[in-house]
């Protein structure tokens, strides 16, 4: 199967598009044929160049949502324009908040399957997703109508620009939704954040339950910035209410690949590593020779985070 | 208020799965269990229906073999009854025909609120609960942290990249949650006995009038995949940081 136009749901955070976004196109280049995208917001316009910059030769712009979830109005827009025959043979989504409500929501719309979790993918459209715990891999394919939805995960490409200039933006409308379109953002709230992102951080310092409780987190926190790195959690200590959910790597959480991980006191259950086996180098610190993640790790040490963390971060701050 | 839940039966998440090499679908052997996932949705649903002062909670379920423990499971915990479609022909159902089934059953139960969880353990598609409401016509709010209901609408604390949304609905409306929305009880003995005569209905995808298309889609390979390689081991005797710091010299982090 050739795929002739590949439409990518581009999202974007603060006036620019998110790296997710940027991954997607790439993908999308690669396959072969017409690459346009989807974005919706007050400042398409403005952001814009930047997906031109990454491929995209035109961007259909749905506009401000005036408050309403992304789902709907965005699933509604795509569904016109592809009964109108502007149809596109398969649109790649990130696997994020509004990417899953989109994606879902078109598919019910158009009565067309989506292929989640996918971290590989064919110029011929065959997808590849990890199973069981990242030790298996199942490649499948569409076999019936197209568009053919993809909703990928984040990190499963590398972002590059193409060079390619301002894209056209065209408007396009948002049909009548009628009750569907119910749910209003009333207020938004900002989690104060400093140094690099999680999920594009070079070096990620990631704890466990094996901290023993919440104030050892400021070790992780620590060490993190000594190493101009991002701290980030294993769900155990997400759910026992430690740090944010933003935190949380793995399955449930964010996909990271930094070239060096640190884990501390995490076991290494197989939905923590799927979101952090894509690392150029992982340490690994538990007292437990038996921890599955020394499996995977490039150095493991056998110790009690509580030892070792104060000596490396005494180590550190003296250099 | 009338509340249906969306429960998954899963097989027990310790016991590793397979996928049978024939027809490529999940092998799902032995006795399945309420999803972890769909407890706190259990629980918020008997939360919010106890704050309006009436109504019940109708689970709602898709599984194979007439499979019932898990259901079972979340009447224990207070629902008041369960509708199961279990059917030969539904084996390997993609997200799309599994939603189309559940909405069929979803509107037997007229709730003025559905809810699901953001994924399930074992599928984690997390597309299923927007196609349901979608082909429900209802509205939806995903990844909700915190539900509250006056019986008109919910509003609802939205994770987001960023922290969170505070998004209001009107009902009827679905809404998924997830983990930690509310700590979901353990079944009381009290609540173990009463579940077992509480109704389970059980039909087939032709009670509910839901035509099976053609899946859509194939796996057409499963493969190992590659795998990475244990490194280097040591024992920390004291100067285990010396070896990290070296390590991220090498690597040129430090
Ligand atoms: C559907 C689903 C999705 C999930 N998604 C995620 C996800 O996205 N991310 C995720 O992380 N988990 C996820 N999980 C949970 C996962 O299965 C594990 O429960 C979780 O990762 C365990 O976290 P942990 O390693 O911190 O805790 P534990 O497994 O309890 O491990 C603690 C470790 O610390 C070690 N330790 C204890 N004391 C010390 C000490 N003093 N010094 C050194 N080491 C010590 C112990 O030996 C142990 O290995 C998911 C589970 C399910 C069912
Ligand atoms: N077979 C099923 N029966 C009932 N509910 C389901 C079923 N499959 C999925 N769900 C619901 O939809 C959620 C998301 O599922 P998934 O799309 O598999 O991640 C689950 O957590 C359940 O609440």
């Amino acid at each position: 199967m050739a795929f002739d136009k590949v439409w990518v749901l581009a999202e974007s955070f603060e006036g620019k598009p998110l790296t997710s976004t940027l991954e997607l196109l790439a993908k999308a280049r690669e396959m072969g044929g017409t690459v346009e995208a989807v974005a919706w917001g007050d400042d398409v316009a403005s952001w814009a160049p930047e997906l031109g910059a990454h491929g995209a030769t035109k961007v259909y712009d749905v506009g401000d949502l005036g408050g309403s979830l992304p789902g709907v109005p965005v699933a509604a827009a795509i569904a016109a324009q592809a009964q109108a025959g502007n149809k596109p043979d398969a649109i790649l989504f990130a696997t994020s908040y509004d990417g899953r409500d989109i994606a879902g929501r078109l598919s019910a719309k158009l009565d067309v399957g989506v292929l989640s979790n996918v971290v590989g993918l064919s110029n011929d459209g065959v997808s590849e997703h990890a199973v069981f715990g990242g030790t298996a891999i199942v490649r499948a394919r569409f076999t019936g109508d197209t568009p053919g939805l993809y909703l990928v995960r984040p990190k499963s490409f590398a972002a590059e620009a193409s060079g390619g200039g301002a894209p056209e933006v065209l408007s396009i409308d948002v049909p009548d939704t009628g009750a569907t379109n119910g749910a209003k953002v009333v207020q938004r709230h900002v989690e104060a954040h400093t140094g690099p992102k999680l999920d594009e951080a070079a070096v990620v310092v990631s704890g466990g339950r094996g901290l023993g409780e919440a104030g050892k987190f400021e070790m992780i926190e620590t060490l993190a910035k000594l190493l101009k790195a991002a701290p980030g959690a294993s769900r155990a200590i997400v759910d026992a209410g430690w740090v944010p959910y933003s935190y949380q790597v793995g399955q449930t959480g964010k996909t990271v690949k930094p070239t060096v991980y640190i884990a501390a006191g995490i076991s290494g259950a197989t939905q923590h590593m799927v979101g952090m086996k894509g690392a150029k180098n992982i340490i690994a610190i538990n007292k437990d020779q038996e921890a599955p993640i020394f499996s995977i790790a490039d150095l493991g040490v056998v110790g009690d985070v509580h030892k070792v963390l104060p000596k490396l971060i005494e180590a550190l701050q003296n250099r | 208020m009338n509340v249906a839940v969306c429960v998954k039966q899963i097989p027990d998440p310790a016991t590793p799965g397979k996928l049978d090499p024939n027809t490529k679908t999940l092998v799902r052997e032995g006795k399945l269990i309420l999803d972890d996932s769909d407890a706190y949705g259990v629980e918020m649903a008997l939360q919010l229906v106890d704050k309006a002062g009436g109504g019940e909670v109708t689970l709602v379920s898709m599984a194979p073999n007439s499979e019932v423990s898990g259901l079972r499971t979340g009447l224990a915990m207070g629902a008041a009854k369960a509708i199961l479609v279990s059917d030969d022909t539904l084996k390997g159902a993609d997200a799309l025909t599994t939603a189309k089934v559940l909405a069929a059953a979803i509107k037997r139960a007229e709730p003025d609120l559905v809810i699901a969880a953001t994924e399930s353990t074992d599928g984690y598609t997390g597309t299923l609960p927007v196609q349901v409401a979608e082909l429900l016509g209802l509205p939806s709010v995903t990844f909700a942290k915190h539900i509250e209901s006056d019986g008109s609408a919910v509003k609802v604390n939205r994770q987001t990249e960023a922290g969170f949304d505070e998004v209001e609905c009107t009902l009827p409306c679905l809404v998924t949650v997830t983990a930690g929305v509310v700590e979901p009880r353990y079944p009381s003995f009290k609540g173990i006995m009463a579940a077992k005569g509480k109704p389970v209905e059980e039909l087939k995808a032709a009670d509910l009038g839901v035509e099976l298309g053609s899946p859509g889609q194939e796996i057409v390979e499963v493969a190992p995949a590659e795998e990475r390689k244990a490194g280097e081991v040591i024992q920390d005797e004291g100067d285990a940081h010396q070896r990290i710091v070296a390590f991220l010299e090498e690597l040129k982090v430090i």
